[in-house]
């Protein structure tokens, strides 16, 4: 029996191109002739391609026929049988795929043949050809027949249907046998003797070696049918295997049940795939059989134990690890067969089946994963079943196993390819560190001293543990176990390949981003480093690993790491460096109190070292020492005058575990003089800075930061910055308060480890507190110091200090700021009330700052005294004394001295920086010039001044200003205070007339806000004229007058000769507010002088309306007379002498017009209702004049107004020619009979006194001039006179006026 | 039965950190940290690719031979951010019943769940 194999293809390195078309190195057995050599049995087998071990060959088909025939046919069958693909449907609704069938041939041999219950599949016999060159029908009856016959019963034997039979013609044979029957008549012998219903198991091959079409047709004919058969087969008989399978493995829970068995069968399928080139098929087939263990082996972790596993619970005793580099591990197979492998073997096995197989697909990074998994979860397993290892087995078996994936994966991948998948593999990597390193540690290899007896004894059970090294990799210089043997067999090498793998991990993984894995790859280095004793190397790591912890906030990692560091920098000596790490140690709530109180008791004990070598400092960021919580200023508001005390309280929380004893603590101060801004004026700063004083600083959140990416937002706020003079904006901006967070460093994480981001700064100004003992948590430190030069100070660090060592807190935010201030002294005066009143005792306030000026006893004001004003000294005056700050006050009595022309106020003794209040009674004297105010209408020039104010409101009170020069202690210079008083009165005064009586009537209107009462009124006659008598008609008790209320007074003017043309009177009249008592002094009377003129009557007009004749009342629109009659009551006065006056022959006579008006539209005045009359001037002389007018309405009308006027001439003077036309211009005008002539006639008498008064010399025209009368020279006894109009009768609509 | 427990912040901090065996702790912080890497990688592949986004379960975050980490707490979680005292942000001081409950429901397996991402 020859089995020859024919599969040496270097399978490796296929796998990366697409798998080729396959080639068809068969498997062919070629039998010896079994009958007389006429025939030839041949098997047709499946070819295994690529697995190059004989007992993989499958036997698709034995065949039979001439050996000959076959031999010369072969070389072309097996070339083309595979050529085309097949469509390969298939049962469970699984995917058709088209394959290419390559087969094994093989002669045909009874034995061959399966027998009942065979699970072979690799080798069974799928299809059965019977192969015939016979072309005589002798011959074919003789032998061909029978033997097909023999060889049919055969089959039928073993129930198999798979045959073929095909007949080869030949054309030589033909020519030499002439007797030959036509050749389908053989065929058709056969198809009729064996198939009877299937004549599609007959074929023919026509000429199959010729090179002719009808070859290759025949051929191509033959071809299909015959692969047609054989997957017809195929998938028959793998679907019944596939059956029988499954039915054994449901039989799994029976106590027999063998797993190892089970899996010989299913891997029998997975061949079979494999041999299809369905690897994923094959490889589902090896991952059921994984999951099946596993999930077995985690039964019997939870209690259900099957027998069959027991097996693999022996105790681990090679370790060889993970067998790659052959397609099929024989002799880990040929364990599971005998049922002889331990888990180890059989996961190894397992795992390179399924290694080869996702090689085959492509997938070698899926090998990396899938070796990562497999070798935590058979570390889990040995576990799970309790299995007996040697410690440091596993160890080796994971380190040899991560290799050789890795090897194996490069080799069958180019360096582009492992570089840009490093992900995949880098796991395996970071595995195998690992274990060098539990292995290095395990067998004294990472010890200073070196391993000792017991760890060399080990590493020998270990090293005996790997075996020898497998033939396949004998020739590798960098096999994996040439490189576990030679780590483990001397420190050197150890370290060599330990930092090489680490080294290669941690680039590995920074390569891809996967920082993180990196630091804790490089953590392990550090242990390493620190255990060899390479502090310097070691450091590097932990900073790494520390910086990422910290960037992201995690905190026991951090507290771990920093313990490391804090050891390497403690033998690297690293003074500041350990010191700062000590000091965060210290303050990690992370740690034990013990080991808290460990890293402070580090510090202090250098510190209490250091104390002979002054000059050399430690800086250490104080944040991990102590947190400034809070700070409290008092004064509260933070300001203080220069030479004051300012007290700074601050809270300071001590992160440390025990009392710790500090030198001293120390704010350092800025001093910044800003002596432009107005926000810096003691004015200023003691009105507007009103904060509680207390300041809160956030908590520390540096340690771990909530979050890295997020920036603080950006707090913004307006400013403005006015002028200090008139309050006007000068600046305006926005301020961003968190600046030195936003522009923070973007590295400052980095340097929290590093004490170099920590600088003293060394100012002038430093607030010290010595010997303070901080206490575990709240500690308040205050600190006092004298204000010294004016200005801002800001705190800008906090210092706290141990011997050499120094705590500092480089800025303190938010900003903390004090103000000192230096003021000079300053007066103010104030009145209490709005405004001063004249003429009553007023109060002023005085407030003096002292600033930085103390006063002395014996200091005073001088007031110069001003003639109109009076400062009212009261029995006893008292000064209120405060400080700057507001805060404390106190009372001293005020000492005042009049003389004649000073009033001196002695101050009372006090310290700088207070604030002296007291308030003076002033009064204002209506002095002469003040009082005389009011003269008529015109007023005084003070008046005029204040003409405007009077306009706006016509309620505005006169004021008067008086100035006080005060020469204050402390400069040669006089103060000028102007305080200006108001007149709370407004007086008018007016003329009234009855016939030729007199009256003066004297309005007094009360413009403030106060009552006052009002006595003793009098009006004298200042000219003191003879025979003039003023008759007051008013009550003498006192009068009220209220608020806004007005008060009259009147007197008639009686004499007995000719009066005077012109009479000054003065009005007086004492008042005093209503609402006070009794004042202490008594007040002078507020008085009004005024002249009046032209007082006594001249004439009398006299109008008079009477009804038509024969009427007995007026009636409405009929006209009525108007009789108007102006009488003079006097001979020639001096009054009368002007220009209208004339004189002819002693005769004197006068110019008047007359103008009837009626304003209120009653009348309708009919004809000239204006007129020029020569009055003579003497007494009863009278002139009358008749006019008509008609009502208008009905009732009891007034009578029109009657106005009288002096008509003076033009003025000759100006103008050269005398133009008479004017005159009767002005007359025609004024004869207008429209009822509003009136109008007309007043427009002509403006323009005419206009052009008297301006533009007479413009126009050259010579108008006469109009003069009122003055009110008291005219009295018109007709005003106020009604006469009765009745409606007229046909008026439809009646009309009544009611005045 | 899970042994550890972590919410992680988005920023990669710790907002809920807990594990059984109180010896091991500060080796789950070390696991829980390292095995941000793969969460970090599987979310930016998570958020090209737009897959379904309500897979929340990332697989096996952090292969060790002792532990197998998963994700799959994201339940419970928005149980907590819908606390309305929670700030969002703040480490989880408070132990809400769900996280003491869940212990027992993830079987064999450390949890990692990831903190309010903007992957979600």
């Amino acid at each position: 029996m020859l089995k020859s194999c024919v599969v040496s293809k270097p399978v490796i390195e296929k796998w990366r191109s697409s798998p080729p078309p396959p080639n068809p190195v068969l498997l062919s057995s070629v039998f010896g002739g079994r009958s007389k050599g006429i025939t030839r049995h041949v098997h047709l087998a499946l070819q295994v391609w690529r697995s190059a071990q004989g007992w993989l060959e499958a036997i698709a088909s034995s065949g039979a026929g001439d050996q000959n025939l076959f031999t010369s046919i072969y070389p072309t069958l097996s070339q083309q049988l595979p050529r085309e693909p097949m469509e390969w449907r298939r049962s469970y609704g699984r995917a058709p795929k088209m394959i290419h069938l390559e087969s094994n041939f093989v002669q045909f041999k009874e034995e061959l043949l399966p027998k009942e219950g065979n699970k072979a599949l690799l080798t069974f016999p799928f299809l059965h050809i019977y192969w015939t060159e016979c072309c005589d029908t002798e011959v074919y009856k003789a032998t061909v027949k029978d033997d097909l016959t023999k060889w049919q019963n055969v089959l039928k034997a073993h129930s198999s249907v798979d045959w073929l039979i095909v007949v080869v013609e030949n054309d030589a044979k033909k020519k030499n046998k002439t007797n030959i029957l036509p050749r389908t008549s053989i065929v058709d012998k056969i198809r009729n003797d064996f198939c009877n219903k299937q004549s599609d198991r007959c074929v023919v091959l026509s000429d199959p070696l010729k090179d002719s079409s009808r070859t290759q047709e025949s051929w191509n004919a033959f071809l299909t049918k015959l692969r047609t058969l054989l997957l017809m087969s195929f998938t028959k008989n793998l679907g019944k295997f596939e059956d029988d399978m499954r039915t054994l493995r449901e039989k799994r829970t029976e106590p027999g049940w063998s797993f190892c068995e089970y899996f010989m069968v299913q891997e029998e399928l997975a061949f079979v795939f494999e041999m299809l080139q369905q690897f994923e098929d094959a490889l589902v087939q090896y991952d059921e059989l994984d999951a099946l263990f596993s999930q077995y082996v985690v039964n019997f972790g939870a209690g259900d134990g099957a027998n069959w596993l027991t097996f693999f619970c022996q105790p681990v005793k090679s370790w060889n690890g993970l067998v790659l580099r052959k397609p099929i591990d024989m002799e880990k197979r040929e364990l599971i067969q005998r049922q002889e492998a331990t888990l180890l073997d059989l996961r190894s096995y397992l795992f390179s089946r399924q290694c080869t197989l996702l090689l085959f697909l492509q997938r070698p990074w899926e090998v990396a994963q899938r070796a990562l998994e497999l070798l935590h979860s058979c570390v889990q397993e040995l576990k799970l079943l309790e299995v007996s290892v040697p410690p440091g087995a596993l160890d080796c078996w994971v380190f040899l196993s991560c290799l050789e994936v890795l090897q194996r994966i490069e080799g069958c991948c180019d360096r582009a390819q492992i570089d840009s998948n490093i992900a995949h593999t880098v796991g395996l990597w970071s595995y195998a560190t690992e274990k060098l390193k539990a292995l290095g540690y395990l067998c004294g290899l990472v010890s200073e001293k070196g391993p000792n007896s017991e760890d060399l004894n080990r590493t020998v059970d270990l090293l005996a543990g790997l075996g020898a090294e497998r033939p396949e990799t004998a020739n590798t210089a960098q096999s994996p176990y040439k490189k576990l043997r030679e780590a483990l067999s001397s420190v050197e090498a150890f370290e060599k390949h330990y930092l090489d793998l680490s080294h290669a991990t941690i680039e590995m993984y920074t390569s891809i981003g996967r920082i993180r894995s990196a630091k804790f790859v490089g953590k392990d280095l550090a242990e390493f480093y620190m255990r060899k004793r390479s502090p310097q190397k070691a450091e590097t790591y932990l900073q790494g690993a520390l910086k990422n912890y910290l960037a992201e906030g995690w905190a026991l990692p951090v507290t771990h790491t920093r313990k490391q560091l804090a050891e390497c920098q403690k033998h690297l000596g690293q003074l500041e460096n350990y010191l700062q790490t000590s000091s965060l140690l210290a303050s990690d709530c992370h740690l034990t109190q013990e080991e808290r109180a460990h890293f402070c008791q580090e510090i202090l004990s250098f510190a209490n070292q250091q104390v002979d070598s002054p000059g050399h400092r430690v800086l250490l960021p104080m944040h991990s020492f102590a947190q400034l919580r809070d700070l409290h200023f008092d004064p509260s508001n933070a300001v203080v005058h220069a030479g004051g005390i300012l007290s700074v309280e601050i809270t300071l929380y001590s992160q440390m575990p025990i009392p710790v004893h500090m030198d001293q603590i120390a704010v350092n101060v800025h001093f910044n003089i800003e002596k432009n801004s107005y926000r810096k004026t003691a004015e200023w700063l003691t009105k507007h800075k009103t904060s509680n004083g207390i300041i809160n600083f956030p908590a520390e959140t540096s340690l771990f930061p909530a979050s890295q990416n997020s920036s603080p937002g950006l707090e913004l706020s307006e400013m403005f910055e006015r002028s200090p003079s008139d309050n006007s904006l000068n600046t305006t901006g926005i301020i961003c308060r968190n600046v030195h967070m936003l522009l923070r460093r973007q590295e400052g994480s980095s340097s929290l480890e590093t004490p170099s981001g920590v600088a003293l700064e060394d100012g002038a100004h430093v607030l010290r507190c010595h010997s303070v003992t901080l206490q575990p948590g709240t500690n308040k430190v205050a600190f006092r110091t004298q204000a010294k030069e004016p200005g801002t100070y800001t705190l800008r660090q906090l210092c706290a200090s141990v011997g050499p060592v120094w705590f500092v807190l480089p800025h303190i935010y938010p900003i903390v700021q004090y103000d000192v201030y230096s003021q000079e002294p300053q007066l103010h005066v104030e009145p209490l009330a709005d405004s001063l009143l004249a003429g009553i005792p007023q109060k002023v306030k005085f407030t003096v700052t002292t600033g930085h000026y103390t006063v002395k006893n014996g200091d005073s004001l001088q007031l110069s005294n001003v003639e109109a004003m009076l400062i009212l000294c009261q029995a006893e005056n008292r000064a209120t004394i405060f400080s700057n700050s507001r805060e404390e006050s106190s009372v001293a009595s005020l000492r005042i001295q009049s003389s004649d022309k000073v009033t001196s106020i002695g101050l009372p003794a006090v310290p700088a920086y207070h604030v002296i209040e007291f308030e003076l009674e002033v009064l204002s004297l209506p002095s002469a010039s003040a009082a005389m105010g009011e003269r008529g209408i015109q007023g005084t020039p003070e008046l005029h001044r204040k003409q405007k104010d009077r306009q706006k409101s016509g309620h505005c009170m006169v004021t008067t200003d008086h100035k006080v020069s005060i020469d204050c202690p402390w400069s040669i210079y006089s103060t000028v205070i102007a305080l200006t008083f108001s007149v709370p009165f407004r007086t008018t005064h007016s003329l009234l007339s009855s016939g030729t009586r007199k009256y003066v009537q004297v309005c007094v209107q009360n413009l403030s806000e106060l009552d006052f009462q009002l006595s003793d009124s009098s009006l004298t006659d200042t000219g003191d004229t003879a025979d003039l008598q003023l008759t007051p008609l008013n009550p003498q008790c006192e009068q009220h007058i209220h608020s806004k209320q007005s008060v009259f007074f009147v007197w008639e003017l009686q004499w007995t000769q000719e009066p005077p043309p012109a009479l000054c009177c003065q009005f007086s009249v004492g008042f005093c507010p209503a609402s006070e008592e009794q004042l202490s002094i008594s007040l002078k009377p507020y008085t009004y002088e005024f002249q009046l003129e032209n007082f006594f009557t001249l004439y009398t007009v006299n109008a008079e309306i009477s009804p038509p004749v024969g009427a007995e009342y007026c009636r409405t629109g009929s006209l009525c007379s108007l009789e108007v009659s102006i009488t003079r009551l006097t001979d020639l006065l001096e009054v009368d002498k002007d220009e209208a006056l004339t004189e002819s022959d002693e005769y004197f006579s006068t110019k008047l017009m007359y103008e009837v008006v009626d304003n209120s539209s009653n009348w309708a005045v009919c004809g000239k209702s204006c007129g020029v009359v020569s009055m003579p001037v003497a007494a009863r002389a009278t002139h009358r004049v008749h006019m008509e007018v008609m009502p208008l309405f009905a009732g009891y009308l007034p009578l029109p107004d009657v106005r009288l006027f002096k008509y003076l001439p033009h003025h000759s003077a100006h103008s050269s020619q005398l133009d008479a036309d004017s005159w009767i211009e002005n007359d025609s005008l004024s004869v207008d009979k429209h009822p509003d002539d009136q109008l007309d006639c007043s427009s002509v008498r403006s323009r005419g006194s206009v052009a008297s008064a301006a533009s007479s010399e413009h126009k050259g025209l010579p108008m006469p001039r109009l003069q009122a009368l003055p009110a008291g020279q005219v009295f018109n006894s007709s005003t106020g006179m009604q006469v009765l109009v009745i409606p007229s009768q046909d008026d439809h609509v009646l009309e009544v006026s009611v005045t | 039965m899970a042994v550890c427990i972590a919410v992680i912040a988005k920023e990669n901090y710790p907002l809920y950190i807990r594990s059984t065996p109180m010896e091991s702790e500060l080796k789950f912080h070390y696991m829980v940290h390292t095995s941000l890497d793969v969460v970090d990688e599987k979310i930016s592949t998570m958020g090209k690719a737009l897959v379904d986004q309500r897979e929340l379960y990332l697989g096996l975050l952090y292969p060790t031979e002792d532990y197998k980490m998963f994700r799959k707490l994201h339940n419970s979680y928005t149980d907590v951010m819908c606390n309305p005292f929670y700030n969002p942000g703040d480490r989880i001081q408070s132990r809400p019943r769900p996280w003491e409950d869940l212990p027992g429901k993830a079987v064999g397996s450390t949890c990692d769940c990831r903190g309010p991402s903007t992957a979600w």
